[in-house]
């Protein structure tokens, strides 16, 4: 465990060893810790929200406060909660599911999160300098390209600095996948949230140059004078809104895939069996991924497409369901006749069956273009998405956590701890949530600072903060179930649940190189295969040798630092352009940075077949 | 159970579904609540979609309590080795089928209603209404009839009105949920239409659905429908206004003279010239003030002296003038009652 390692070295070693670090399994910390950091503050500002919204014509927070926390809820919890969260999976499980040594790329995962790391502080210094953004997550132009304060100058610089880590990170997990798969692991064998990982790599790939592309056009108008989308000039609002979603919708999947993956892992441990349908659920993955990029327009149907995209974007959007049902029903049969433990882990996977077939269902009658004339922009959509993101991403991010822990950390969380941060949660879910879909049919449309007397929507509202209160404590009591198990529970075996993948195969936490030698995969669920014949260890693919490490850098974390300053520099130098100087030496920073690493050699160095032999392999 | 029950089982279940569903909301308010062609339509295809959902998942969830309730491991299992099944082609023929089959059933009156909603008025005899939204308030214009109003929307029982929807500044959205679905107001070129169709008469909640700024929670504004006979007489009366007639108390002429020195640049009475702040014309008839206030004489001047502490973020300027003036200006304001046809009549 980390700690113990610190106690040893120090704090400056400690921090200087995570700053330096390109090792995934402690990148995966560290998008761990700051994509928790996150949620907390996502989660704070969403109980902000209720509290806001527990009576009707409540003066909580004023109106202008109530549009930043709206903005900053939803994108802090998509950008800078989710998907780190999820970047902290793959990163943690990836390389040892397909018995890597690490990623194909070292130095840009560590980039990757510090490029993150820094546009989430830059999206969140906002607050202290002069407000956050206040256009919605969403930034509909020019609502968002009039905005008076500097707030979408943040959201801008922000989501561009962290998008581009994003992207790295997508690139890095696809070369990964494609290229380090152990021998014999063919693509028909990898675990299923290896390849929900593959399918979502390759959505960031084509989703996330959109948002790019619309980022820097809100970029160029809102601190270099172009006219992209203002009408008076020309320009045409809509262009954002087609970006942003082309960008958007897919953002969703590459979200929810992931926990797809977790779930198909889960349910199979804990059921003892098979996944039911393998090649029909990794059919279903891919499907998924590729109509993902047809249905963007769905989120558009108000805004004035006409019939006949209406209609089209209409049955796209309901074609999503059957791979999804087919997903639904697999799950199923993977627990029919198994024997099933009711782990924490299993208790948020089960959970997620019923919550996500109510999103999923949701959803359908949302694609359903005009009776959507009714649901768009209402609580309705509020709900829907809640139940498919919490009931899905969240749910599943929870039961990853619990059934990988030991994996990550060396400890097994404490399962009755767990159990209590479940039902607050999950019953909370449910309270705040389902209700809402019937305050947006009655007449409440979403992002209202208050509610008024008389609409009939009080009660509803007062059972929806009741509801987020109860979350809040489940949050609390995993967030001391991490404390408590790290200080009172014993450490880990290599295979406390009696896992199925190669994971499981090496010790909990793995050494840095992972796997002493690369293991031979022989199917799927390669050391079940190896259990079920009653080895105790997977064969060997290679003879025991050197391993090549990479070294550690510090040039990840001052290439983000810089573009970090420049990002200042390009918000302020509107105002006055001495500002410009900042992006210059921000600038400068990141080029010389990059210039540093192109011109010095970094071979890495070798662990020694003999020190190996040794047994633990540290140096 | 009775024996028709049995035979008519899916009518019955749809008709109390329904039921329960209109139990929610209040009148005049919710998408629950129809009484229009459009609402009523969409309310049909959101009854078909949730009775086919809860048909689903019913079916999930019967497999789902029986596979965790026989499955669950027992005590002394703890070594049991279940087969390793890889999966079931038949069955997954039949969870891909007949899902699309009943998507299939829910496109099709989906992609019938989409092209009915999108009916655009083909004759000029047709009631043309321009719609304009800004922050934070609606304008209407009556195409062809010389007649401009805000906040409160005119329209006959029984006759399809159309609208043209465009916006002034940022992004709005025009929704009526008891009468039809909403539809984007989009600045610049790119216009909307939707039209109306009230089936009964009566005073209708309608709100602004896209985020557009501070107050966009309180972009409220009303739809207001009576009879076509109400209607002629409203639109006669509302041509016959005329905007230079003299108050008949002093404190409203007065009034009215502080009016035309501060106010007018900005708020027209009468069709012409357009401000670019609410139309007054027949202020005196508003449901509301600002869309969410009652109209009091204290709420207007209230309104007057300071809009902002209201409605935080639009740009109507506080202070121009002193509280003694404010009130005179509302007192010319609530007397103009152009027409005998005020929300009263709608019922």
């Amino acid at each position: 465990m980390s700690t113990a390692v610190a106690q040893k070295k120090g704090f400056g070693a400690f921090m200087w060893d995570y700053l330096t670090t390109v090792d995934h399994k402690k990148i995966a910390h560290l998008y761990l810790v700051a994509g928790g950091l996150f949620f907390l503050l996502g989660g704070l500002e969403a109980m902000i929200i209720r509290i806001q919204l527990i009576k009707p014509d409540n003066e909580f927070i004023s109106a202008g406060l109530y549009n930043e926390m709206i903005t900053m809820h939803g994108t802090t919890m998509i950008f800078l909660a989710a998907m780190p969260l999820l970047f902290a999976l793959m990163n943690a499980v990836v390389p040892l599911q397909i018995g890597a040594r690490d990623v194909a790329f070292p130095f840009l995962n560590s980039l990757g999160f510090w490029l993150f790391f820094f546009g989430g502080v830059i999206l969140n210094c906002s607050w202290f300098m002069g407000g956050a953004p206040d256009a919605g997550w969403t930034a509909y132009a020019p609502l968002s390209t009039t905005s008076p304060s500097h707030g979408v100058d943040f959201y801008v610089m922000g989501l561009q600095i962290s998008g581009a880590g994003t992207l790295i990170g997508g690139i890095n997990f696809l070369v990964t996948i494609v290229n380090m798969r152990a021998p014999g692991m063919s693509y028909m064998r990898m675990p299923l949230f290896t390849w929900t990982i593959f399918v979502t790599s390759t959505l960031i790939l084509f989703a996330f140059p959109a948002l790019t592309v619309g980022l820097f056009l809100m970029m160029f108008d809102r601190m270099f004078g172009s006219v992209f989308f203002d009408v008076a000039a020309g320009g045409n609002v809509i262009i954002w809104e087609h970006l942003f979603w082309i960008f958007g919708h897919p953002e969703v999947y590459i979200l929810i895939l992931p926990v797809f993956g977790v779930f198909s892992e889960v349910f199979a441990t804990f059921s003892k069996k098979r996944l039911f349908g393998y090649s029909a659920m990794v059919f279903a993955t891919v499907l998924i991924g590729f109509l993902g990029f047809m249905v963007w327009a769905h989120h558009m149907f108000t805004t004035g497409m006409g019939p006949v995209a209406n209609s089209i974007f209409a049955v796209t959007t309901m074609a999503i369901a059957v791979p999804t049902g087919i997903k639904i029903f697999n799950w199923l049969f993977t627990m029919w006749g198994g024997a099933i433990r009711m782990t924490t882990a299993m208790l948020w996977s089960v959970a997620f069956i019923p919550t996500f077939t109510i999103g999923g269902m949701t959803g359908v009658m949302l694609a359903a273009a005009a009776a959507d004339y009714q649901y768009h922009d209402t609580y309705f959509v509020v709900a829907h998405f809640h139940y498919v993101i919490v009931g899905g991403v969240v749910f599943g991010i929870f039961a990853a956590l619990h059934y990988w822990w030991p994996k990550m950390f060396g400890k097994v969380l404490n399962e009755k701890l767990g159990k209590w941060a479940f039902w607050p949660f999950f019953i909370g879910f449910h309270l705040t949530f389902f209700i809402q879909h019937f305050l947006g049919l009655m007449g409440m449309p979403r992002r209202y600072w208050k509610f008024l007397d008389g609409q009939g929507l009080e009660t509803g509202n007062l059972i929806s903060t009741i509801g987020a209160f109860f979350m809040a404590l489940g949050v609390i009591i995993f967030v001391w179930n991490i404390i408590y198990t790290h200080m009172k529970e014993p450490k880990a075996s290599a295979d406390p649940f009696d896992g199925r993948t190669l994971e499981w195969s090496i010790p909990s936490p793995p050494p840095f190189y992972n796997f002493k030698q690369t293991p031979l995969v022989r199917g799927l669920d390669a050391l079940w295969i190896e259990k079920s014949e009653g080895k105790k260890a997977m064969t060997p693919a290679e003879p025991l040798g050197d391993i090549h490490m990479p070294y550690g850098s510090i040039i990840p974390f001052v290439m983000s630092l810089g573009l970090f300053i420049a990002g200042f520099g390009f918000i302020y130098q509107v105002d006055n352009p001495v500002w410009l100087s900042l992006v210059f030496i921000g600038m400068g920073i990141t080029l010389g940075s990059m210039f540093v690493r192109s011109v010095k050699d970094d071979l890495g160095y070798h662990i020694h077949k003999e020190d190996l032999e040794k047994g633990d392999g540290q140096l | 159970m009775k024996g028709w029950m049995g035979k008519f089982r899916a009518l019955f279940l749809l008709g109390s579904l329904s039921l329960i569903l209109s139990g929610c909301g209040v009148d005049k308010v919710s998408a629950l609540k129809p009484e229009g062609y459009g609402a009523e339509l969409l309310y049909d295809l959101m009854i078909l979609s949730i009775a086919i959902m809860i048909f689903v998942f019913i079916v999930v969830m019967a497999i789902y309590t029986f596979v965790l309730i026989r499955y669950r491991q027992k005590k002394g299992q703890e070594d049991y080795i279940p087969k390793q099944t890889e999966g079931n082609k038949m069955l997954e023929i039949i969870w891909t089928v007949i899902p699309i089959i009943l998507l299939l059933v829910l496109a099709v009156p989906t992609v019938t209603a989409v092209f009915d909603l999108a009916e655009e008025s083909s004759d000029e005899a047709d009631i043309r209404i321009d719609v304009t939204s800004a922050q934070f308030w609606w304008q209407f214009d009556y195409a062809g009839e010389e007649i401009s109003t805000s906040q409160d929307l005119y329209i006959p029982k029984g006759e399809r009105v159309y609208l043209t929807m465009k916006s002034a500044d940022v992004i709005h959205s025009f929704w009526v949920p008891s009468i039809a679905g909403k539809i984007d107001t989009n600045p610049g070129d790119n216009e909307n239409t939707m039209y109306l169709e009230a089936t009964e008469e009566g005073v209708y909640w309608g709100q602004c659905a896209e985020l557009c700024g501070p107050s966009h929670s309180l972009m409220d504004f009303r739809v207001v429908v009576v009879s076509p006979e109400e209607y002629e007489q409203w639109v006669s009366d509302m041509q016959n206004a005329d905007p230079e007639a003299e108050p008949e108390t002093q404190v409203a002429q007065e009034g009215k003279e502080i009016f035309e020195n501060n106010c007018l640049s900005c708020h027209a009475i009468g069709s012409q010239p357009k401000g670019v702040g609410p139309n007054l014309t027949n202020f005196g008839d508003r449901t509301k003030v600002a869309g969410i206030m009652e109209p009091t004489k204290d709420n207007i001047k209230q309104w007057i002296l300071n809009p902002n502490e209201i409605k935080p973020g639009n740009t109507m300027p506080a202070n121009l003038v002193d509280e003694e003036e404010a009130g005179k200006v509302a007192e010319y304001l609530m007397q103009l009652k152009p027409s005998e046809v005020t929300p009263e009549s709608a019922q």
